[in-house]
């Protein structure tokens, strides 16, 4: 579909003298309508399914959208299509206000976890096809909503930032090229840890999280394990380390749910983490009573 | 009006190093940055980063075959620059806390990779960019660096005399993207535009929704112009559906490429008889086009990747994480069945022209990572290199920008360094549609860094108000209508037709930009507005892009041309520029320095 400007505004004046710049845009934006219009009606018609979509909207700002409501959409679907490509075709498409994050499209940004048929999900990586229809897609809960599906991630960025989550060995090799040493089997133990892209699903999930707004929560202790375990950094760094986690709010809180663990699209075993926290912590408030 | 020492616009890979340096020199710094920085696209990466760490080799082996896989478009200060210290910057990274891969004895492995003549590809699972990316922000946070994330920067304020090279940057402007605030940020030293690719150009691309090449455009726009962007590296296996990318690894492993009519592409049809499915990636990437071009794409679209005959046992344990995404994003199990792949567009050789310090013409006006073109990659990146550019030339250009670096470069740039002209007509219109696109500040009257700033700020508050204000159509009609042309006519395949047909859709675009308006009326997180801004920057990307490959009459690296097969080093040893020049823009030419501290570089021919 390509549509030519038939008249072209040249030059302010002679545009002046025949119709204004902004009727002439508003003349385009209509022609453009019919014609989506009559492309969506082509879309859906070819594809052989469509599916429905239920999509949360609020704005704070925007008249009809103060008050929470859910729009619905109906997207031609295609083998391999993800939620994302499902929201991002009803933007595209019926209402470019709609909006959410979204970036990389292959789980590793973290931007666009939802909370998509009750549970909390990547949309990029969620397929369409795995799911029951009409889905449904609503802002991470437990967060500030700021806009239709975009929460704001300052409170978990903050818990991310508390347990000081930076290497910090007690010295480096001398060697100019020189690298520290690390088992590979001291790799393997943290590598899972490391893998966490600051979705906030798990934070999400956590019913302590949601009644204790202090609580690091399962994202940051796991940030704190990558670290305590990673044996390139001192003995004393990780007596420290297991301090920040076995504060009031820190590991103790856990009372092992696994919906962090469940939900997490890396795959990490949070609670196991947690756990494996709980007692080092134990362990070196024996060694040091 | 914020106001710093450093501003580094981008908070990936190479902003978060540049950042860290700067600081480290002793600078107030801030990173200003659209995404999260932990959101960036170099958390993508997958393969590793290079550097000649072994004993058994060395900084100059990785400079020639940098050299020679830039099919002698590189030029020899950046490269030299580039292997030296690629080496301490990886050892750094590791001292940072890199979870690298490992070998036995606890030090860091390294792989081989292609185009390289020793395993010196340094790798952290096949998470590479993730680790890279994370590890940095880890020490941002350490070192307390004032980070403004969701902010976008929609302008630089430069003054305007009328030559560049004679022009200042103050600082930028940003746009809050959670409350609808632009604001100036006044940079006392220096603005680091570290903004990353500029995939969104094409409808087809492993980069992210973000990388609209907001930097190159900026600074092209302030004066400091695009070099060699007819230069894009295309990745042949991608999945169609959203263009995740996947990896060499599995064509390594004896994965195998099948046409519709289940024939071996690659041998059958005499692509490359001798290494089969193992061919460079512009080799395997043209072969598929081929087949889909001549009706033997499945769906017309796409060819299958199929590794099934290397057993349950093997795939696991080597390719596991190629079956996690063929499942997650194209919903196949590559255990039964084979998986599709098309080309996409990878990776952005060209960029904004600067020095090796990642300076431009335009005093105050750093570039680095892959928005910026020091020549390094010249006319094809080899695979691994882009990570530890972002490493050296982040670090480079933060320690100028804080006033540390007392050295001359050597590579000029502004228009002082024009060797020759295009002496062709555009087939369509370039640059500005009409008078009242915003070009710079105004005619180099104002005096003070602030008053430039604060003249910015009104430039931009004027145009939000016209976008928001306004009735007109959809910028993802005109974007997609970019996207289209350019994965038409100026991909792996480059007709002199094609691209003059890019040029004119380009132009189309362009003069139906002019009619875009933002629907959403919120000031609150207003992505239509923030995306119909980076459609314009698209647009300029695209068009540099089209340009420069129709002028450049030779096959060289990714730039391959159906009537000139052959590199042409007498006429064409030469960097292309794009430049803005107040609205009229002109392509010119620059020579390439292939003349290094130790040796100089013959060009050879370029064969693997
Ligand atoms: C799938 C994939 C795999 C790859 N694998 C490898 C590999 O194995 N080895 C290798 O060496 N290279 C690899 N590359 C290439 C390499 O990863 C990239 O070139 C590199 O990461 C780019 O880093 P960057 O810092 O320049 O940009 P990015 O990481 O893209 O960061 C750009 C930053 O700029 C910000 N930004 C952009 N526009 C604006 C604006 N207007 N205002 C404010 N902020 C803005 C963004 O928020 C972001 O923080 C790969 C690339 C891809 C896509
Ligand atoms: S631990 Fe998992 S769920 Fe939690 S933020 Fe990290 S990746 Fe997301
Ligand atoms: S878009 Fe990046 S994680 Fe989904």
């Amino acid at each position: 579909m390509s549509t030519k400007i038939e008249e072209k505004p040249e030059t302010e004046t002679e545009a002046d003298e025949q119709t204004s710049p902004g009727e002439q845009r508003r003349e385009l934006k209509r022609e453009r309508a019919a014609e989506r219009e009559q492309q969506i009606q082509e879309e859906l018609s070819e594809a052989e399914e469509t599916v429905g979509i239920k999509v949360f909207r609020f704005d704070p700002e925007v008249a009809d959208k103060e008050e929470p409501r859910f729009d619905s959409f109906t997207v031609p679907f295609f083998r391999g299509m993800s939620v994302l490509d499902a929201l991002v075709y009803a933007r595209d498409t019926y209402d470019s206000s709609l909006t959410f994050r979204h970036s990389c499209r292959q789980a590793v940004c973290g931007s666009d976890a939802l909370f998509i048929n009750g549970r909390q999900r990547l949309a990029c990586k969620t397929q369409v096809s795995d799911l029951e229809w009409p889905i449904r897609i609503e802002p991470l809960p437990h967060q500030d909503v700021v806009k239709d599906l975009v929460v704001d991630m300052e409170h978990f960025y903050e818990q991310m930032h508390a347990v000081e989550p930076f290497f910090d060995p007690d010295e480096t090799p001398d060697g100019e090229l020189e690298e520290q040493r690390q088992t590979p089997e001291n790799r393997e133990k943290v590598k899972l840890s490391t893998r966490c892209i600051w979705c906030g699903a798990c934070m999400s999930s956590c019913n302590i999280a949601a009644g204790d707004n202090e609580y690091l929560g399962p994202a940051a202790i796991n940030k704190a394990y990558r670290f305590a375990m990673d044996e390139r950094e001192g003995e004393d760094r990780k007596q420290e380390r297991l301090r920040i986690v076995e504060q009031e709010h820190g590991v103790w809180r856990c009372q092992t749910q696994f919906s962090c663990t469940e939900v997490c699209p890396k795959d990490i075993p949070l609670t196991e983490h947690i756990q494996e926290l709980k007692r080092e912590a134990v362990k070196s408030n024996l060694k040091f009573w | 009006m914020y106001e710093h020492d450093v501003i580094v616009v981008g908070a990936g890979g190479a902003g978060l190093r540049a950042a860290i340096e700067a600081h480290e020199e002793g600078a107030d710094v801030a990173l200003v940055t659209k995404l999260h920085p932990v959101r960036s696209h170099t958390g993508a990466a997958e393969g590793g980063i290079n550097a000649a760490l072994h004993e058994k080799d060395s900084w100059d082996l990785h400079a020639y075959d940098t050299m020679k896989g830039s099919d002698y478009l590189g030029d020899a200060p950046a490269i030299d620059a580039f292997a030296k210290e690629a080496r301490h910057e990886v050892i750094q990274l590791e001292h940072w806390g890199m979870p690298f891969s490992r070998e036995e004895d606890g030090t860091v492995s390294q792989r081989p990779f292609g185009g390289l003549s020793h395993p010196r590809t340094t790798y952290a699972g096949a998470e590479t960019g993730h680790h890279l990316l994370h590890t940095m922000y880890e020490q941002v946070v350490k070192r307390g660096i004032e980070v403004y994330d969701e902010w976008f920067v929609t302008r630089l304020a430069v003054t305007d005399e009328s030559n560049p090279s004679d022009r200042t940057c103050h600082g930028c402007v940003a746009y809050e993207i959670a409350t609808g605030e632009l604001s100036g940020f006044y940079a006392r030293d220096g603005v680091i535009l570290a903004t990353g690719g500029l995939g969104q150009a094409f409808d087809h691309t492993t980069n992210a929704i973000a990388c609209t090449g907001d930097g190159q455009a900026m600074a092209y726009r302030a004066g400091a112009p695009m070099e060699d962007m007819e230069f894009v590296q295309f990745h042949p296996t991608t999945l169609p559906s959203t263009g995740v990318l996947i990896s060499e690894g599995v064509r390594g492993e004896g994965g195998i490429l099948y046409n519709d009519n289940e024939e071996r592409l690659m041998y059958e049809y005499g692509y490359a008889n001798n290494d089969g499915e193992l061919a460079s990636r512009d080799v395997v990437s043209r072969a598929e086009l081929t087949e889909v071009n001549e009706g033997r794409g499945i769906e017309d679209e796409y060819v299958h990747l199929d590794m099934r005959h290397l057993g349950e046992e093997r795939i696991i344990d080597r390719l596991e994480n190629i079956l996690h995404l063929a499942e997650d994003f194209e919903g196949v199990d590559g255990l039964d069945e084979p998986m599709p792949v098309k080309p996409g567009q990878h990776y952005q050789m060209g960029g904004t022209e600067v020095d090796e310090y990642g300076h431009s013409c335009v005093d105050g006006l750093y570039a680095v990572g892959e928005c910026a073109c020091y020549s390094l990659h010249g006319a094809n990146r080899l695979g691994g290199n882009a990570l530890p550019e972002l490493l050296v030339f982040g670090a480079r250009a933060g320690r100028h920008a804080a006033g540390a670096v007392e050295e001359e470069p050597e590579i000029p740039t502004g228009p002082g360094a024009k060797s020759d002209d295009w002496d062709e007509e555009s087939p369509a219109e370039l640059g500005a549609v009409d008078a009242t696109d915003p070009i710079a500040a105004d005619g180099g009257a104002v005096a003070t860094p602030q008053e430039v700033l604060e003249q910015a700020v009104e430039t931009e508050r004027e145009r939000v108000e016209t976008l928001m204000e306004r009735d007109g159509i959809n910028h993802a009609d005109v974007r997609a209508k970019v996207q289209k042309t350019m994965t038409e006519n100026v991909n792996v395949f480059r007709e002199e037709s094609n691209l003059k047909q890019a040029l004119k859709d380009i132009r189309e675009a362009r003069e139906e930009y002019q009619n875009v308006a933002v629907a959403d009326p919120s000031r609150t997180y207003n992505t239509d507005l923030i995306h119909t801004i980076e459609t314009r920057n698209v647009i300029d990307v695209a068009e540099a892009i089209a340009l420069g490959a129709l002028a450049r009459k030779e096959f060289r690296g990714a730039h391959w041309r159906k009537q000139y097969q052959e590199r042409r080093d007498d006429e064409y040893l030469k960097h292309t520029l794009y430049a803005w020049n107040g609205g009229n823009p002109e392509l010119y030419y620059k020579p390439v320095i292939l003349e290094g501290h130790e040796e100089k570089y013959e060009p050879k021919v370029r064969s693997y």
